[in-house]
């Protein structure tokens, strides 16, 4: 099955944590945050000009920026 | 003497807890980081005393951040009876497995879950007896916010203590490699003690967030909100601050004139002339400044800081910063000492000193009294807010343009990763203890900088004592005329050039000294300035106000948080030449356009 950048999931779209490839300290930041494999996280919003994403991630909403966000790899499930 | 501490990730309610268990005020806001350095009240529990320490919060023991330090360093060098760790009952899923990870530091422990009241409204259920068999530790689920469940919580608290063990220090090394059994230990026992709903209902939060994070509307609004705010703080407190004037000047009409004569000239003019006139003058203002800070409360605690570091985001990364950055700014509003420290939970150098060159333009409450007060003298009623706004929004501009100049030697690629947590009303205690928190620091630093700057001012106005007071033989106006040429370019007399000088110290002794330095107190120095100065030279003077060095305490802060004398320096010139040149070429400017 393809995998997808959370990144590139369209708003509203579920996905699968499937592997995160971030620099240390940020990854276990994710992880604190509940970014962990195999928990399905939501694309919820996107600010103007590029800015941050609202990601919800289990009884969390998170923002964070776009480029980070392309280190987690999920499957989208719709 | 015993010691708890308290432990947990940011945002659980460790400073709410805190504060209920010992009394004291710690501040408290819906943004993770509020507490960025250690606190600490005794209190007496059972027959015993004992101290109790609010950390900042962590999100992992793998963080290198500076409050996380904070928290490192505190446990590794100081013996504790009890670690109490606080979680967020509502995130017991994310939030279990740092406290597996803390109980290997080897501490007695308690576990706090918080938020009783929210997890309840979510419908999430909790099985404590399993938990507590599962942790091998007391738990305790309570409210610290509206009180349920504390009085449990404090008793269980006692009775571990009472259970006497050595106080002891954590070893030094942890074992990182067993996280990934943590996780899996913490997921097994959560299915075996918890019951959360497979959808659960932020439907509230959603839907103010389609409104505060709208794509286009978002930004309109944040503005629309800090509009409210000052044009709150500019109706409801004009009266009140009329108001006090208005009893202070009865109590010097009515009492302090009779000792004229009762005590020799130069101490009636001291006392009265110098150290009341002057401190009534800043008095005056407290009205404001609580209300403008209730305000402040009202937004912190909302949740919304999180939204705005969402909405500024993107513009804040043109400019090398990021969202938190900006909240700072915001936050630099009431005080720029605690944004200044509220950039601790930034992990890159550059971001945190960028950061830290920018807040100091925040516009402060203490610059806020001083336009408010030159704003009302020389502004129509209308005019006034306006010209606050521009002042406001100049701020903005000088911290952004500051950014931009400096970003290419302060870069960073420092991720972002942000909890946006639910709205939350403060309480009517809260809110209240915030106000009273402001007052009680006006007043110290009263009692500290603006006393011993008014007595120095109304001293340099009046000596030496063979020249007429005010004028410019006396070491004021020699000072003055020393400063004269740097400061006649912007608009700026011998009589405010000594002002701006003490300025330095703080910004409310600015309102003090001219109360000195006139000779006159609320609406007569008002209308003694409105001699003094047009429009435009008031301006020129606010805009100088505005951008050099704030005060002492923030050149000691700069100083403290960047370890850097160098840093320091750099930030104190540069905002001295940049105050300047804005001065500059507004004053000349607009001679030139109005002739
Ligand atoms: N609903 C609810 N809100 C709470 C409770 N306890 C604290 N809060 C709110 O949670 C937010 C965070 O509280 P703080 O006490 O500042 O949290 P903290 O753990 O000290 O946070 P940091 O200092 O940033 O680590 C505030 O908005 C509190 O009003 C509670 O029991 N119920
Ligand atoms: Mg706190």
């Amino acid at each position: 099955m393809e995998l997808t950048r959370l990144s590139d999931l369209a708003i509203g779209q579920y996905g699968i944590i499937e592997e995160i490839e971030a620099e240390e300290s940020f990854r276990w930041r994710l992880q604190a945050l509940g970014f962990r494999i195999g928990r399905e996280v939501r694309l919820i919003r996107q600010a103007l000009f590029g800015g941050p994403l609202q990601v919800q991630v289990g009884s969390i909403n998170v923002m964070l920026r776009r480029q980070d966000a392309a280190s987690i790899q999920l499957r989208a499930t719709g | 003497m015993r010691r708890i501490a308290l432990l947990g990730m940011p945002n659980t309610g460790k400073s709410t807890f805190f504060n209920r268990l010992t009394g004291a005020n710690a501040r408290i806001g819906n943004w993770p980081g509020i507490t960025v350095d250690l606190l600490s009240a005794r209190i007496l529990l059972g027959a015993e005393m004992v101290e109790i320490v609010d950390l900042p919060g962590l999100y992992d023991l793998h963080g290198f951040t500076e409050d996380e330090q904070v928290v490192r360093r505190f446990l590794l060098s100081n013996p504790v009876d009890l670690l109490c760790i606080i979680l967020n009952a509502t995130q017991i899923d994310q939030q279990l497995p740092l406290v597996l990870q803390l109980q290997r530091l080897g501490l007695k422990t308690l576990v706090v879950m918080n938020m009783a009241d929210e997890a309840e409204r979510l419908g999430i259920r909790f099985d404590t007896a399993t938990l507590a068999a599962g942790l091998d530790c007391p738990v305790c689920l309570i409210s610290a916010k509206y009180g349920r469940g504390f009085p449990e919580a404090r008793k269980v608290l006692q009775q571990i203590l009472s259970l006497n063990s050595p106080a002891t220090t954590p070893a030094p090394r942890i074992d990182f490699a067993a996280d990934e059994a943590l996780v899996a230990a913490a997921e097994k026992l959560i299915a075996r003690s918890v019951a959360i709903p497979r959808m659960l209902d932020f439907s509230l939060s959603e839907r103010i967030d389609r409104f505060a994070l709208h794509p286009v509307l978002g930004i309109p609004l944040f503005f629309f909100v800090l509009f409210l705010l000052f044009q709150g703080v500019y109706t409801l407190g004009g009266p009140l601050q009329d108001g006090v004037a208005w009893l202070l000047e009865q109590f010097r009409e009515l009492i302090l004139v009779h000792l004229h004569g009762v005590l020799p000239d130069w101490l009636y003019g001291l006392l009265v002339e110098g150290v009341y006139d002057g401190l009534g003058t800043v008095a005056s203002f407290v009205p404001v400044i609580v209300l403008f800070f209730l305000g402040m409360a009202l937004i912190e605690d909302s949740g919304y800081l999180p939204r705005i570091a969402f909405l500024m985001d993107a513009l804040m990364a043109r400019v090398g910063l990021d969202g938190r950055s900006f909240v700072m700014l915001l936050m630099g509003f009431g005080c720029n000492v605690p944004a200044l420290m509220g950039t601790r939970v930034m992990r890159s150098r550059g971001l945190r000193l960028l950061s830290m060159l920018i807040i100091p333009f925040s516009l402060c409450s203490a610059r806020l009294q001083v336009f408010v007060f030159l704003t009302t003298a020389l502004f129509s009623p209308i005019q006034a807010p306006l010209v606050l706004f521009v002042l406001y929004t100049m701020s903005f501009l000088t911290a952004l343009v500051t950014a931009l100049l400096f970003k290419n030697r302060l870069s960073n690629s420092e991720p972002l990763l942000i909890e946006l947590p639910p709205y939350r009303l403060p309480t009517f205690n809260q809110v209240l203890l915030r106000g009273w928190h402001e007052v009680h620091h006006f007043l110290s630093r009263a009692t500290r900088f603006i006393v011993a700057g008014v007595v120095m001012i109304w001293l340099l106005t009046h000596l030496p004592t063979d020249v007429p007071a005010g004028s410019t033989e006396t070491l004021a106006g020699m000072f003055g005329g020393w400063l004269e040429p740097v400061l006649r370019p912007i608009g700026i007399d011998q009589h405010m050039a000594v002002v701006l000088l003490f300025g330095f110290v703080a910004k409310e002794i600015v309102l003090g000294a001219m109360a000195v330095v006139y000779g006159l107190q609320g609406d007569a120095l008002a209308q003694s300035m409105a001699q003094h100065m047009d429009w435009v030279q008031a301006f020129s003077f606010m805009l100088f106000t505005l951008v050099y060095t704030p005060c002492l305490s923030t050149v000691a802060t700069l100083r403290s948080e960047s370890k850097s004398t160098a840093f320091t320096g750099i930030s104190i010139v540069w905002s001295l030449v940049l105050a300047w040149l804005l001065s500059f070429v507004f004053y000349q400017s607009a001679r030139l356009l109005m002739g």
